[in-house]
């Protein structure tokens, strides 16, 4: 690694490691996703112990929609394929195709965020309130943290966009990149299981 | 240095080697895609026809989730990729830290009926 930087080499196969500073931004989201992991595994099992306490409220049986559900959990993997997409081409030097695929991938994020906006005021319109019930306070707990962490994904990555929408791909914004495509990733991983914790095991009678 | 570091490349320094494995795990990519979208289909699917018993469906989705758990670290996070070491250590330790944290909550929550 040398201080000196020839574009006329061309850009090397992982842009986003080849310099020190990449390799610590790439080690560090690993760090953090790590913590992310326990964070979240805290509210899941609270979600777990409170679930059964609907105190009068209404229950889970009668509001989850598992065709909402199954929309937004397609909205949120197929995000995921398209920033994958997109760090293929930031390999490849495709700037253009790179662009195109964090796009898509923002508006998708936003089109699952859109859904869980319209859950929760559903939810709160039939008479799920915050603090109705354990249940209640545990779900949107949980449920919401994750829409926050989406809602910050699509901030971050659109702020990149902004950012970089003329300026190629450069050794500088190339492990940013990266570290918004892992964080993006981490997000769907998380959805993986309140799909099947929350939603799917709740209705299946567990 | 800082300004090098912003400047755009006129085009890409992929040998003939890297840009076939580049294209190999694009293939990979798209087919555990496909698996993700079908271990979904599949759990949801156990759940709403309702026909399956409870007592298969709950162990059986925690599994489907449990795979597209690892199919998305190992190939969409490229946690099996080489130099991923360090990643695989932060990872794993979060997952240890996970588990007895998870069934700590679920049991001391369900002592007390709220």
């Amino acid at each position: 690694m040398s201080d000196h930087v020839d574009v006329s080499n061309g850009l090397p196969a992982n842009p986003e490691k080849s310099t020190i500073e990449g390799k610590n931004k790439f080690l560090g989201m690993w760090v953090f996703l790590g913590g992310e992991t326990i964070m979240f595994a805290t509210f899941f099992g609270t979600f777990l112990g409170l679930r059964e306490g609907t105190a009068g409220g209404p229950t889970p049986d009668e509001l989850f929609s598992l065709p909402l559900v199954f929309l937004m959990t397609m909205f949120l993997l197929t995000s995921s394929l398209t920033s994958v997409l997109g760090i293929i081409s930031m390999k490849k030097n495709n700037f253009k195709a790179m662009r195109m695929y964090f796009l898509v991938t923002v508006l998708l994020g936003l089109g699952f965020f859109g859904c869980e906006v319209y859950e929760f005021w559903h939810y709160n319109h039939v008479g799920l309130g915050y603090s109705v019930s354990a249940f209640a306070s545990s779900f949107y707990t949980l449920v919401g943290l994750h829409g926050a962490h989406v809602l910050f994904g699509l901030g971050w990555i659109t702020t990149l966009l902004v950012r970089y929408w003329g300026k190629g791909i450069t050794l500088a914004n190339a492990p940013k990149f990266y570290s918004a495509s892992l964080y993006w990733h981490f997000i769907d991983v998380v959805w993986v299981f309140i799909f099947t914790v929350v939603y799917l095991l709740t209705l299946g009678g567990a | 240095m800082s300004d090098e570091l912003s400047k755009p490349f006129p085009k890409s320094a992929m040998t003939e080697n890297e840009r076939y494995e580049l294209g190999r795990e694009t293939r990979i990519q798209v087919v555990s895609f496909a698996f993700m979208i079908m271990l979904t289909i599949i759990s949801f699917i156990s759940v709403a026809t309702e026909t399956i018993p409870s007592g298969f469906v709950v162990p059986f989705i925690l599994l489907l989730g449990t795979v597209q758990f690892a199919l998305q670290l190992f190939y969409f996070m490229h946690l099996k990729d080489k130099d991923h070491g360090w990643p695989n250590a932060f990872f794993a330790t979060g997952i240890v830290v996970t588990i007895p944290a998870l069934i700590a909550l679920i049991l001391l929550l369900g002592e007390t009926k709220w």
